[in-house]
């Protein structure tokens, strides 16, 4: 399990994580999700240790990581594959990490035939490829066989096949009762990997909720009708309480299923074209999501946020 | 929070955890896993000796026209341990890389993420450098010696183990070329950058010393006796320069030089982000 409670990172000027607090529950796969520059590399420095939070604290298993001394046993990480020195071999940088926490060295091999990279093992990891490091990395981070398991954009570089196979993998960890935490930037990747989400913006939390609710929540259903006699249809409409505006030569009606907006039209002996479902996809959902929150910031300074203000500015960046 | 709560498993693996000694055993592992670090030991070997029989050679060759007050004050010890003064550089370097390439390649951070106890990861690598460094000093140092005499001695000048100061002056060697080591791997600990702190190093051991001989009055001889080589390479001498510091007051003090910038490096580890 992993805690962020008030974390707030500062580099400079740039306010990188914004008193981000949420929890990663073991057992699932969580998305951590959010544009590029969002602060998630940083937020996973912080849990780690790596870096230290202006304010805030980030616990693993309820204390911080800095002062496990059986870390890998209670976190594998995988930040940036290529952050290993190039001149070692894959063999013997994983040894080195074995020694490091006392874990026996008959682990290396079973991590290696976990990760397909047995025969690589003796090669410098210099010639490895981003797909080949990845590989390495998540070996790596298996070798404590870890409680949590904590990936930044593991699907970088990967071709197909691979990401088929990290998918897998994160999964059956998570169903194994692993904390599985793995940040990206794609909402479509994340749809399908994770079960949970926690989306930032500007390092600033923006939703924390099952991969479902996100889904029913933000890729809202509109109604979308066409109509010859369109501002008839409109009036009758918004005097069925259905909320109508004018889109690409369509009426957009909230608030109304399609079944009553025909009901509607047949009552009053208007002619329909076309009626349908309008559902905005995920990514737009995100980006939706995200974009409100960059303007939100980029124009109002912390304490202003009433949402008519909000509104205000995104219509007017939308011009 | 709607997700459910399932207690993780804890892990099958056995550690021991990271205790001083699995960590130095890991930096044992990571120093001779990489080239670079043969081939600046093989060049702190080579160098040293190589600019020895120079020196040696060219005493000898000119001795018949080395007055009488010069051979009074000949050091053949010394002399022959002269070479050191360049393979210093090389291991220098290598004090350097060792921590700085952590920071060049990013893996610092996978090393931190293993053991998170920064102190230790540095104390560790630091003793692992030592040693190595200090075997290669000693080795160096009474090659350096054997082959320094075996040309005096065709002068019938060399000296003796057995002679007082000779062994102190020879083991000094190795001590030596420890303390030019961990000057770089101090300096490195303070500046992460591989170039900026090999031209540290160098600059500190080789290039400032002799610049130092260029400052005149009293706080100018301070500083030609008090500075790092100068103060340090005392301890391979035999015959005392009375204007410098006595061999093991000199090295202490290029011993707590080198230990101050370490300590620094070490309070900004546990400070800055990695």
């Amino acid at each position: 399990m992993i805690e962020a409670r008030g974390l707030t990172k500062r580099y400079g000027d740039k306010l990188a994580v914004d008193d981000l607090s949420f929890a990663v529950q073991p057992g699932v796969v969580t998305g951590f999700l959010g544009p590029n520059g969002a602060g998630k590399s940083t937020t996973m420095r912080l849990i780690l240790g790596l870096d230290r939070p202006n304010s805030g604290v980030a616990l693993i298993n309820g204390h911080p990581y800095r002062s496990s001394r059986t870390p890998m046993r209670e976190v594998g990480a995988l930040l940036d594959a290529k952050e290993v020195h190039g001149g070692r071999t894959a063999q013997a940088h994983l040894l080195a990490l074995c020694q490091a926490n006392g874990i026996p060295g008959t682990r290396i091999g079973e991590v290696l035939d976990l990760t397909g990279m047995r025969d690589v093992a003796k090669k410098r990891i210099r010639g490895f490829s981003l797909g080949m490091a990845q590989r390495l990395g998540i070996a790596a981070a298996m070798l404590g066989d870890p409680q949590v398991l904590m990936f930044d954009e593991p699907v970088n570089g990967l071709d197909p096949e691979g990401i088929i196979w990290i998918r897998q993998f994160m999964q059956t960890m998570a169903a194994r009762g692993r904390t599985v935490f793995v940040s990206s930037h794609l909402m479509s990747e994340m749809s399908v990997t994770a079960q949970h989400l926690i989306v930032i913006g500007r390092g600033r939390l923006l939703a924390d909720m099952s991969t479902s609710e996100f889904i029913a929540k933000n890729s809202e259903a509109r109604t979308r009708v066409r109509s010859p006699q369109g501002e008839r249809l409109a009036a009758e409409l918004g005097r069925h309480g259905g909320r109508v505006t004018q889109v690409d030569g369509f009426l957009e009606v909230e608030g109304m299923s399609t079944d009553q907006v025909g009901d509607v039209a047949a009552a009053h002996g208007l002619t329909v074209h076309e009626l349908f479902t309008q559902r905005s996809s995920l990514e737009e959902a995100f980006m939706e999501l995200t974009r409100d929150s960059v303007e939100y910031h980029a124009e109002f300074p912390a304490d202003s946020g009433r949402p008519e203000e909000r509104a205000l500015t995104s219509a007017r960046t939308e011009r | 929070m709607s997700t459910v709560a399932t207690p993780a498993p804890p892990s099958s693996i056995p550690s021991s955890g990271t205790t001083f000694v699995n960590v130095v055993r890991s930096e044992w592992t990571k120093l001779w896993s990489v080239r670079s670090t043969r081939w600046t030991l093989l060049a702190t070997v080579v160098v040293s000796l190589g600019f020895t029989t120079l020196f040696a050679w060219g005493q000898t060759a000119n001795w018949s026209r080395v007055d009488a007050r010069e051979r009074a004050t000949f050091d053949p010890t010394a002399t022959s341990l002269a070479g050191l003064y360049f393979g210093q550089l090389a291991i220098a370097v290598l004090g350097a890389l060792v921590i700085t390439a952590e920071y060049s390649t990013g893996g610092i951070r996978t090393t931190l993420t293993a053991v998170p106890q920064r102190l230790k990861v540095l104390f560790a690598k630091g003793l692992t450098f030592g040693v190595v460094a200090l075997v290669t000093g000693l080795v160096t140092s009474f090659a350096a010696f054997f082959i320094g005499q075996a040309f005096f001695a065709t002068k019938g000048v060399q000296a003796h183990l057995s002679d007082p100061g000779v062994l102190r002056a020879v083991v000094g060697g190795g001590l030596y070329i420890l303390g030019c080591g961990m000057l770089g791997f101090a300096v490195g600990s303070l500046l992460r950058h591989s170039a900026g702190s090999i031209t540290t190093a160098v600059g500190l051991l080789f290039v400032l010393p002799l610049l130092s001989n260029l400052l005149p009055g009293d706080w100018g001889k301070t500083i030609r006796e008090y500075f790092f080589s100068n103060a340090g390479g005392q301890i391979t001498t035999v015959r005392q320069d009375p204007n410098l510091l006595t061999p093991w007051n000199g090295y202490l003090v290029f011993t707590l030089e080198w230990m101050v910038i370490l300590l620094v490096g070490a309070v900004l580890l546990e400070r800055r982000d990695a």
